[in-house]
């Protein structure tokens, strides 16, 4: 580890002298530029900030025992806010400027093996050795730039939000330690590493719901969070059980170099592997039936609801399943799964967030839903399809929930000026916000536009291509079950209207209409201030140009490509990486059909369909939320009938509790109360009892304890003695 | 540099007596000072011993995986018996973590402790002499005396210095482990009567044990006697009860000291002299699964029991339940991967669950409760507290980045080798784990601060600090970098399996009874002790 620590530092010195010489180990003209230090960075940054953290708690703390609360202007501002807001983002723009020119240079380079960069032996016994190492190829760097880059945009924006806040260095702390857990899972080399950070991500994610951690709600959410989470991660150790007395290994590069040598194509073994590495991936992805910790998880603040529920953690299931593309294309039940549980959960997530009220909570299932679309990209084969989405939902996404954390911030000044306890985050006390959130308003309608998926924006290419490619997908020469296939391209459709019209919902509720915060309070809102709006406006930015650098050829060359400004480079980019999944599903699969099952059409005429209803979706729901009778939360009725199954999120909740926690804590109690108490120390206590009363009589001859016990040694020496001379 | 240093003093012919020895110097010393000075004789000593023993991890040579430093002296010529030790790389960890833990259980008694300190601090140091000798005796009969010794010395500190219901506790746990290594000295004595026999000379020393050659029903029987006296110990389900009542009851240290090492006594038993005095048995294909049933009850049916506890200290002591069978898992895995992880999980577990003894007793000290529904909010009057507890529950339940998950992680991979179901199963515990420790964690630390006597609460002193520092340096150190340690015990751990592998001509697990040696009544015994304890392990299954 130290070696570790001295290489880096070697090479800040080598990069400083000479500007580098060779290339670690592979890849002829890429030169991995201080790869450690991108993940060191938010180390630095979560210990420097951790350390202020508990100087400042420890302060608090003293002030709570003396019986007040410590404010935090007396616990020294430049310790507890300054610094703090220095550091915490500091890291992240570093960091962010490193993977940027690792990028520049990679983006030179003619990269057709990934980089590892090994810094030292992590376990190693027996047969079994895993290196703490790091991959650099494009995908790690696609991940590694939406981390550090939208990372950093959050980190800013955190800044403002939680400026008040009494954990506010506590808060960054936790923030770049989750960056740095989280640069750990999409760096690492081999699966091994990619737990720790999978885990360690879902570590801060539990810290960070449960930031807050007084409320008792709150902290409830971040425990619920990691015990799902944990059940996928159940399926990730196994998976690599499975891998590693497969390979003997569990690093990526020589798993992947004899996934077709070791497996047969579509064999139990693989589909086996990939069925439980897709159970990790819907824990941490939030998907069916695996996705009740996510609407929860918006107990956190809401910038983290941005970072780590929205744009990074959250992916990180569709990251597992594309970094392991050549397994899943080895196993074509695993993939209908996850195609299959993809759309599922992207329609069932979708009616949830209809009816709700919570602005976060219908992000939250809006978030559920596209986690689900990202599932049917790479769950037909399209693995650059699914993490185009996963990119570009992060951008609109990330805008959304910082948009919404805006709204919530103002909202919450303009109760807190007149004391009064209604909801903030409830859209039925927003409306008509646009006038006093102009940015906010203007920014998150781009967004909105994005996600619903209108053309030009970025989400229209994204989604489109997922959903094309599920056509194209079941009508491919040899499709395993191209029925199948063909309702899960309808039913993503279909989720996709639905995703038009409750985020037009949600924009009408918040911004337009008549005010319903009430005369006091509506004086009291207002626009964010810059350290928050500039974050949202280069992520609107990005929102709006973030699809063009994946167009298909097709949508190129119609009308839809907007001519030179769009191209197919990510596609290209990640070829290096999807290129042998590609191959094992062309052999088998045959060529992917042309025209869409059952009407037929091309894939410009289904993007112009598609594109369409989405602008007539938001246009009559603008109208027709626009004319409903919005009344505040406090006046508000139940809904009833389907309405109110859907405002109560299909009762999941309530089922899981029914059938899985409840009888699981009664056997727990039965186990304690029955078999331990009563019946084993039921027998031991009978036992205790006889042995006393030979003691009563023993004790006749014989005074204390330890004498007894020299007693018994000394009869059962006898008997042995006895035993041998017989 | 160290190793001349340590070669000038001629440390690797002296350390082993010295490290049995001092302690008990150490309880003399204590005795004979006053009652207010023997905390910090005894403190001051035991670091002593401490720094004396990490020298070890120089001068134990990593490449030899055999018994070094050894030396012999006869002591009961007549019988054999000889007062030999040696140390090894199974052992070596356990004699560290004996030193340490022990040094850090007596700074953690100060405050605890207010009466008769002299007898109580003079028992830990017996205490300590005792577990070294057990790790480092390489003669039967003296590993025999010095598993005994430490019964006394916790006997008392469990009956003097308990809880409410310390004497019930104390009888409880005297009883079981005195009933179970009775046994194992029969055991004992039947393989030096053979050896004997054979070899022409008494003798109880290890190596010569290693040279008698037992068919396959005595090793069976042998194996049933010794496995009985270490299952208690350890202790496999269903011999646990005596465990969360011992831990209660008992003061902080002896708790500490309880978790931390005396359990590991159990399952280096198991590696040390199971598997290689009776290979055979040990890899009885009945056996085999027995042990893994048993190991993979115990990981899952007390995580149960752990989390509806409302006693603090009751649930963690449930929780060493489920460690230690994942120790067991990996032992009865019988492959590299699944030993290494077994010991590392030994190693963890005494560090991580010791330091939840010492912050339970903290908050004891501070609350004088361990019930979990009387704290809440601790975190907002004591942050240090809440990180340094939130940590220790993390590896504790083998979060990645911690020592507990290279031990999980490598025990599992290792029983996945051969029983890939039992481990699918036993994996099911990384779940549970979360299911107990967690909500503990939310009752004391978070949710609101409503009780009033929970206000005035101190965070960590200097002192605590300087007890829980190098034990949550240890847990991330070992979580990045296991190797220094996995390659000292690597070849000591191979000596094993290989001594298992050679009794298994075939190769195969299933047909180890060798086919030469006692033809005419091997079945009967195997199967008969196969429907018994397949009778244990069915009928605990279907009580869940």
């Amino acid at each position: 580890m130290y070696a570790s620590l001295a290489a880096v530092l070697f090479q800040v010195g080598e990069a400083a002298s000479a500007g580098g010489q060779e290339a670690a180990e592979s890849g002829a003209h890429f030169e991995p530029f201080l790869p450690g230090l991108i993940v060191l960075l938010p180390l630095l940054g979560f210990v420097l900030n951790g350390v202020l953290a508990l100087r400042h708690a420890t302060r608090s703390a003293e002030a709570v025992r003396a019986g007040g609360e410590l404010d935090l202007d007396e616990g020294g501002r430049p310790l507890t806010h300054t610094l703090p807001s220095l550091i915490g983002p500091g890291v992240l723009l570093l960091a962010f400027v490193i993977t940027s020119v690792n990028f520049a240079r990679m983006l030179g380079a003619h990269l057709e093996e990934p980089v590892v960069v090994t810094y030292w032996t992590w376990m190693a016994t027996g047969t079994f050795s895993v290196d703490a190492a790091l991959q650099l190829d494009q995908l790690s760097m696609v991940m590694m730039m939406i981390v550090t880059g939208v990372g950093f945009l959050i980190h800013v924006f955190s800044v403002g939000y939680m400026k008040d806040d009494p954990g506010y260095p506590r808060y960054f702390a936790y923030l770049n330690l989750f960056i740095f857990f989280m640069l750990v899972l999409v760096m690492g080399a081999s699966y091994p590493l990619m737990f720790v950070g999978w885990e360690g991500v879902g570590l801060c994610s539990y810290l960070l719901i449960g930031f807050w951690f007084s409320d008792r709600e709150k902290s409830d959410a971040g425990k619920k969070a990691f015990i799902v989470n944990r059940i996928g991660d159940l399926g990730f150790l196994v998976a690599m059980f499975y891998l590693f007395t497969t390979f003997g290994t569990l690093d990526f590069v020589p798993i992947f170099a004899g996934a077709e040598e070791a497996f047969a194509y579509g064999g139990a073994l693989v589909t086996t592997i990939t069925l439980f590495f897709f159970l990790g991936a819907a824990g941490k992805s939030a998907q069916m039936p695996l996705y009740v910790w996510l609407p929860d998880a918006m107990a956190g603040p809401t910038p983290v609801s941005a970072l780590i529920h929205a744009a990074t953690m959250v992916t990180a299931g569709v990251y597992l399943v594309a970094r392991s593309s050549v397994l899943f294309a080895l196993a074509p039940v695993a993939s209908a799964t996850v195609a299959g549980v993809g759309v599922l959960t992207a329609l069932f997530a979708a009616t949830i967030a209809l009816k709700q009220n919570d602005i976060k909570k219908v992000l939250a299932y809006s978030t559920v839903s596209q986690l689900g679309y990202m599932f049917v990209g790479v769950g037909v084969g399209a693995y650059s399809a699914g993490i185009f989405h996963l990119m570009t939902h992060a951008f609109f996404k990330a805008l959304l929930f910082l948009g919404a954390g805006a709204v919530i911030h103002s909202m919450h000044v303009a109760y807190h000026s007149t004391h009064s306890h209604e909801d903030g985050q409830d859209m039925r006390n927003m409306g008509g916000l646009r006038k006093h959130m102009p940015i906010t308003c203007a920014t998150m309608w781009i967004a909105t536009l994005a996600i619903a998926g209108i053309w030009p924006f970025a989400g229209f290419f994204s989604k489109d291509e997922i959903i094309w490619q599920t056509a194209a997908f079941g009508g491919a020469a040899n499709a395993p079950y191209p029925a199948l296939y063909t309702v899960f391209w309808l039913i993503a459709l279909a989720a996709a209207m639905l995703t038009a019209f409750y985020m037009t919902r949600m924009m009408v509720m918040t911004f337009h209409g008549e005010n319903r915060t009430g005369d006091q309070e509506e004086k009291a809102l207002h626009e964010a201030p810059a350290v928050m709006w500039a974050p949202l406006a280069v992520l609107a930015v990005l929102a709006v140009v973030g699809g063009w650098v994946n167009v298909s050829e097709h949508l190129r060359d119609s009308i839809l490509g907007l001519g030179p400004l769009t191209s197919g480079w990510l596609h290209e980019w990640l070829h290096p990486i999807t290129e042998q999944a590609q191959l094992i599903q062309d052999l088998n699969l045959g060529v992917l059909a042309e025209s869409a099952p059952i009407v037929g059409g091309g894939e410009v005429v289904w993007a112009v369909l598609s594109g369409a209803a989405a602008i007539a979706v938001v246009l009559v729901s603008f109208r027709y939320v626009g004319g409903q009778k919005i009344v505040p939360a406090a006046e508000d009725v139940e809904p009833i009938g389907f309405a109110k199954v859907l405002y109560n999120k299909w009762y999941v909740d309530e089922l899981y509790d029914r059938i899985i926690v409840q009888p699981i804590l009664a056997l727990s109690r039965f186990c304690w109360n029955v078999i331990d108490v009563g019946i084993i120390d039921g027998i031991v206590n009978g036992v205790g009892f006889a042995a006393r009363g030979v003691g009563f009589v023993v004790s006749m001859f014989q005074t204390g304890t330890l004498n007894t016990y020299a007693f018994i040694l000394t009869v059962g020496v006898l008997i042995i003695l006895g035993v041998s001379i017989f | 540099m160290m190793t001349s240093l340590l070669e000038s003093i001629g440390y690797v012919g002296w350390v082993l007596h010295a490290l049995i020895w001092l302690p008990i110097l150490g309880v003399g010393l204590v005795l004979w000072g006053e009652e207010e000075v023997a905390k910090k004789v005894a403190f001051w000593w035991s670091m002593g011993v401490l720094v004396l023993s990490l020298g070890l991890w120089w001068a134990f040579d990593p490449t030899q995986g055999s018994m070094q430093m050894e030396s012999s002296t006869p002591w009961i010529e007549t019988w054999g018996v000889s007062y030999s030790l040696g140390i090894d790389g199974i052992s070596l960890f356990m004699v560290l973590l004996t030193t340490l833990t022990s040094a850090l259980a007596i700074l953690g008694s100060f405050n605890y402790i207010k009466e008769r300190q002299r007898a109580f601090y003079a028992l830990m140091l017996l205490l300590q002499a005792g577990v070294v000798g057990v790790f480092v005796a390489t003669d039967l009969m003296l590993f025999y005396v010095f598993f005994e010794l430490t019964l006394v010395p916790m006997y008392f500190i469990v009956g003097i210095w308990g809880g409410e219901r310390r004497i019930y506790a104390a009888i409880k746990f005297f009883l079981y482990t005195a009933l179970g290594s009775l046994l194992m000295l029969v055991g004992i004595l039947y393989m030096a009567f053979t050896a004997n026999e054979l070899l022409g000379f008494p003798t109880f020393a290890y190596a010569d044990m290693l040279q008698v050659p037992l068919t396959g029903t005595e090793q069976l029987w042998l194996f049933t006697a010794f496995a009985l006296a270490f299952s208690v110990k350890v202790p496999v389900f269903p011999l646990h009860t005596w465990l969360p009542d011992a831990h209660v009851e008992a003061p902080t240290p002896g708790s500490v000291v309880l978790a931390a090492v005396l359990l590991k006594m159990g399952t280096y038993g198991f590696l040390r002299f199971l598997l290689p005095l009776f290979p055979v048995a040990a890899q009885h294909t009945t056996v085999v699964y027995v042990m893994l049933v048993l190991a993979v009850i115990g990981i899952i049916y007390t995580a149960w029991v752990a989390a509806v506890q409302p006693d603090a200290k009751k649930l963690v002591a449930y929780t060493s339940v489920a460690h230690m069978g994942f120790v067991l898992l990996g032992i009865f895995a019988l492959t590299v991967n699944g030993l290494q992880g077994g010991l590392i999980v030994m190693i963890s577990h005494g560090i991580s669950t010791g330091a939840l003894f010492l912050l339970l007793g903290m908050l004891y000290e501070r609350r004088h409760t361990r019930k979990i529904e009387d704290f809440g909010g601790i975190g907002r009057v004591a942050p240090l507290f809440a990180t340094v507890f939130v940590l220790t529950a993390l590896a504790s339940i083998g979060l990645p980045g911690t020592s507990g998950f290279v031990g999980e992680f490598l025990a599992l991979l290792g029983v996945f080798e051969t029983h890939p179901t039992i481990a699918i199963i036993a994996t099911l515990g990384v779940i549970f784990a979360a299911y107990y420790m967690l909500p503990m964690v939310q009752k004391i630390f978070f949710n609101a601060l409503d009780k009033p006597e929970n206000r005035e609460m101190q965070d960590l002193s200097r002192r605590e600090m300087v007890i829980l520092a190098p034990l949550c340096a240890l847990m991330i150190w070992i979580g990045w970098n296991p190797t220094p340690i996995l390659e000292r015990m690597e070849p000591s751990v191979r000596l094993v399996l290989e001594r298992v592998q050679a009794a298994a001509p075939a190769g195969t697990l299933g047909s180890v009874l060798e086919p030469g040696s006692s033809v005419v009544i091997v079945p009967a015994p195997a199967d008969l002790e196969a429907s018994d304890d397949l009778d244990g392990g069915d009928r605990s299954t279907d009580d869940d």
